[in-house]
Formats: structure tokens, sequence, C-alpha cells
């Protein structure tokens, strides 16, 4: 299967990850410091900055789009609750 | 003044707000002794009238009553909503059905939750951010956007020529008075404390955002949402703001992150792994670490003390399969604090099966504190190994706390063994 290396930059921890995985399942267990609400991409809580790597995760939908579009988010931003990653070398941070 | 009558607060400006002199407790979490308004205001303008925020529901004739003294439905152009909480918007239904022309301006985070309050898909509205103004003629009024105080959708709304503030909850209070304005009313300073205590408090930090917008102004009024206009020294509330969003404890450590570790203990196994916590902690440099037995005292001065700290660390013995009361009764009782970005984490003695540390991490995690170190757990009475395990986790929690912990690389698969369900379930 193949593997993503997410980091995360605030904690200073890696992780080595499936294809596929949403960046929630693995900032919680990891304790990074990426908050949570709704869990479902509609408030916004989750906004994290990817530092690099935004071509290893898969597109926005059109919902992560909206909910980015009304908080004002940035090129850099996406959902943490709804961002898979696809390969690679991601590295993320809160925010 | 005659019942139901619009009150006027500058050449063109009207309260047309609703008093509810019985009411006794306002959105489950707040004691209302006696009563509140909901403020709702009408600007006119040369070119049309704006109508800012509405009144509850129930009190939707009596601004309407009001409403039409001052102004007619098709003059009506603009209707700004400060804040979508039903306590304000509940007449807005109705008063889109009576001004169909008006145009409806809400904050830009109003907009994911305008659709869930008027259940419908055709809405024509515009966002509206800091610094976008709209123009009633001879007059303008421009917005600033005040996020999370108490909603996502929280604005305030600045009409210039006037020097006065639209403020909606903001520098508000839950007090009745017909007199409505601060130098007229009874004594509502304990009401204007009780509601920032409850209401914004979770939110300093964006009441320190709110007021560098707001402080600049040249203010001649202040109208928020409930309780007195505040016409007479408006800027002593904002200072009051200032101060009420200031640490509320002075740290003469102010360069040291704290750490508070809290226990309980009954035969004293959880209390020695709580000073082995602290102790270790405490070898690490730039941290402050303290000890407090839960026993020993009360939830509000421990919060108190929470919303100062960068870290709270809990040790709880299992008892009937759980963690015991006074725990939870502080762990429920930080919703009036910003915790979100504290570490937190948790330890115990146990007899058998030792569930209280893992439901408290979950507690931690569902107060989106991050537990960045695992729980320890010692079965009954901790041997010096288990000590040194527990010194360790004040360690490693010291560490993550001024960014020593060296960088490491970690598979998911550990990850899944340590949580195999999400953290939150
Ligand atoms: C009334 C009572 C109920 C208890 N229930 C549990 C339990 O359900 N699960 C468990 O693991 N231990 C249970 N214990 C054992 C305690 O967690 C254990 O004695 C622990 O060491 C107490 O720590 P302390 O030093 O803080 O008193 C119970 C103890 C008492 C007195
Ligand atoms: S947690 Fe609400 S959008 Fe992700
Ligand atoms: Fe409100
Ligand atoms: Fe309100």
């Amino acid at each position: 299967m193949p593997k993503a290396n997410v980091t995360f930059e605030d904690i200073g921890i890696t992780v080595t990850v499936p294809a596929g995985t949403r960046l929630i399942e693995v900032s919680e267990r990891v304790g990074a410091g990426i908050t949570y609400s709704c869990r479902e991409g509609e408030c916004g809580t989750c906004i994290m900055k990817i530092v690099s790597g935004m071509e290893n995760l898969a597109q926005r939908s059109v919902l992560e789009d909206k909910v980015l579009q009304e908080n004002m988010a940035g090129r850099n931003n996406r959902l943490a609750c709804q961002a898979q990653v696809l390969g690679g070398e991601i590295v993320v941070r809160p925010g | 003044m005659k019942a139901d009558a619009a009150v006027p607060l500058a050449p063109g400006v009207h309260w047309v707000g609703a008093l509810d002199p019985n009411l006794r407790e306002f959105d489950v979490i707040l004691k209302t002794a006696n009563g509140t308004t909901y403020n709702a205001y009408c600007v006119r303008g040369s070119a049309g009238v704006a109508v800012i925020d509405t009144v509850k529901a129930e009190y939707a004739d009596t601004f309407f009553e009001r409403l039409q003294q001052v102004a007619r439905y098709d003059e009506i152009i603009a209707i700004v909503l400060n804040h979508l909480e039903p306590d304000h918007t509940g007449a807005l239904p109705e008063l889109m059905r009576r001004a169909p022309q008006a145009r409806l301006y809400i904050s830009v985070k109003a907009q994911m939750m305008l659709k869930g309050l008027l259940k419908s898909d055709e809405l024509a509205y515009t966002p509206v951010n800091t610094g976008d103004t709209i123009s009633l003629g001879d007059r303008t009024l421009r917005f600033l956007n005040t996020p999370y105080l108490h909603w996502p959708d929280t604005q305030c709304t600045w009409l210039e020529d006037a020097g006065m503030l639209f403020s909606g909850d903001v520098f508000g209070c839950h007090f009745c008075d017909a007199r409505l304005f601060n130098d007229r009313v009874g004594d509502f300073r304990f009401s204007f404390e009780y509601y920032y205590a409850h209401i914004m408090r979770p939110f300093r930090e964006y009441v320190r955002d709110a007021l560098d917008l707001i402080e600049p102004l040249d203010l001649k009024l202040i109208a928020p949402a409930h309780g007195p206009i505040l016409r007479d020294a408006p800027r002593a509330y904002v200072q009051r703001y200032r101060q009420l969003a200031a640490p509320q404890l002075h740290n003469e450590a102010h360069r040291d992150k704290t750490l508070i570790v809290f226990y309980i203990s009954a035969y004293g196994n959880t209390a020695r792994m709580a000073q082995a916590v602290r102790d270790g902690a405490e070898e690490i440099d730039g941290v402050r670490a303290s000890l407090y037995d839960l026993q020993g005292g009360e939830v509000t001065p421990f919060v108190d003390l929470i919303e100062e700290a960068d870290a709270i660390a809990f040790g709880t013995p299992t008892i009937n399969g759980d963690a015991v009361k006074p725990i939870w009764d502080l762990l429920s009782s930080l919703a009036v604090v910003k915790v979100s970005d504290k570490l937190g984490a948790a330890f115990g003695s146990y007899g058998w099966s030792g569930e209280g540390v893992n439901m408290v991490e979950d507690r931690l995690r569902g107060l989106k504190l991050r537990v960045p170190v695992k729980g320890v757990r010692v079965k009954l009475i901790p041997t010096e190994d288990e000590l040194e395990s527990c010194r360790e986790l004040g360690r490693d929690l010291a560490r993550h706390l001024t960014g020593r912990v060296a960088r490491r690389v970690i598979d998911m698969s550990e990850l899944l063994k340590e949580h195999p369900t999400h953290a939150q379930g």
C-alpha cells in the first residue's frame, strides 16, 4: 500500500500513514495542536496550514471549498477533518 | 414614555426593541434576576432606513409596533444582523415579509449559519467584513468584524456621523429597565460583569482583537443588543472590557510556562504520583509546576488558575470504574474559560481495572486540549520505578511546553495500538 509521511510541525512528529488516511485520524491520535468541533467539514474549526506538500493531498470537495471561503482561508489552508493524504511528504501546522 | 414607544437616541436613530422583565434564565447558563431587553435599532438616512437587529420571536409585535412609529416598511433598504442568535433574529422572517425589498447584511462567518436559521435556500444577502460600508444616502454604516463574541458570526456596526456603535451582545447585559439609558437605569454594574464572565470570558483573545478595532473610534454612545444603552461615559465600558480580557492573575514567573498538577487521593497513592509528576516537570528549565489537592479547594478559584496555566495534569484514582467526582466537577466547569490552547495529561492509581485515567484523557481531548504524553497508570501502591515514570511524564510534558521535544518519526500502526478508536469515539 502506498504510504505518506505527515509531519506535524507544532509537535515535531512525523507519522508514516497509508494513503487515503484523513489528517484528523492522525493528528488526534498523535496529539497535534489542530482542534476539531463538528468533525464533518462544516464549522471551520480544524483549519490548518499546509506548510508544504499541498499536491500530496486529495482535491478539496465542494463542501470544503465553501467552508474555507466562508472562513476567509488562504490558498495554503485545508480542513484537517476533510483532507485526505495521497502519498509523499506533507508538512502541516495548526491555523 | 408611553408603552411601546420608539425611543430616540439621536436625530434619525431610534431604539425599537422590547423589554422582557420576567425572564429568569437565559440560554440555560445565565440567571437573569430582573429580566432582560432585546435591543433593536432603526437608523434613517436620506436614501432610506436601516434596521439593526430584531428581537426574540415572542416580542415581535412590540418590535413592529415601535418600528412602525418611525419608518414605513417600504422605506427599509437594509436589515443588519449583528448576531444570528434567536434572541435577536426572532422577528427577522416576519420583517423580511413586510419589507421584501430590504437587503440583508450579515458578517462573513454568519453565512454558514443563516441557512440553518431561515430554512430557506434562496436567500439574498450581502456578507460584510471589517471596513465594508453601506450608504443610507447622507449617512453611512460601517462594519467591524468581531468574531466569537460570542458566536462565530458576531459583528458590530458603526454609525460614524453620530459616533454610535451598535455592538450586538458585546457590552450588553441582562438587565431590564424601561428607562433604557445607563445614566437613568438602576444599578446594573453586577449584570454587566456577570454577563462578561459567562458569555465573553471564554473568548478573551477575540475580545482583545475586537477592542483593537473599537478603541480608535470616536465613541459617543454604545448601543448593545441587551440591557442599558451606554451614552454616559461609553469609553469606561470599553476600558472595563480591556481589563476583563487581561490575565486575571498576575504572573511573576511570566517567562516560565506554568503547569498545574491537580490530584485527589484516598490512600495517598495518586498523591505520591502527583508529587512525582510535579518534581519531574520542575527539573526542566523554564517551567513552573504547582501541586493542588482538589479536596482542599473549590471549583471557582481553580478555574481561574487553569485559565492562566499553560498545562494541566489530573491525578485520579479509579473508583467504581470511573474517575472521581471532584475531577469531573472541575472538568465540567471549564466552559467559561479558554482551554483549547493548553496541554493536558492524566495519571492515577487503580485497583484492578483503572478506567479513570483514560476517561480523563478523553475528556481533556474533548475540551480540545492537546494530550501529548500518554498517561501513567499504577496498580495500587507505586514502586520507585513507577514513580520514575511519573517524573518522566512531568518532564515530557514540560519539554512539550517549552518546545524541547526531540523530533521523531512513528508509524500509524503504533498510534492505532495506543488509540484504537478515534480519540473522541
Ligand atoms: C469504593 C472504591 C471503589 C473502587 N473502584 C475501583 C474500580 O472500579 N476500578 C479500579 O481499578 N479500582 C477501584 N478501586 C481501587 C482504587 O482505585 C485503588 O485503591 C487506588 O489505589 C486508590 O488510589 P488512591 O491512592 O488515590 O486512594 C476502588 C476503591 C474504592 C475504595
Ligand atoms: S472540525 Fe468542523 S470543519 Fe473540520
Ligand atoms: Fe448571543
Ligand atoms: Fe443576545
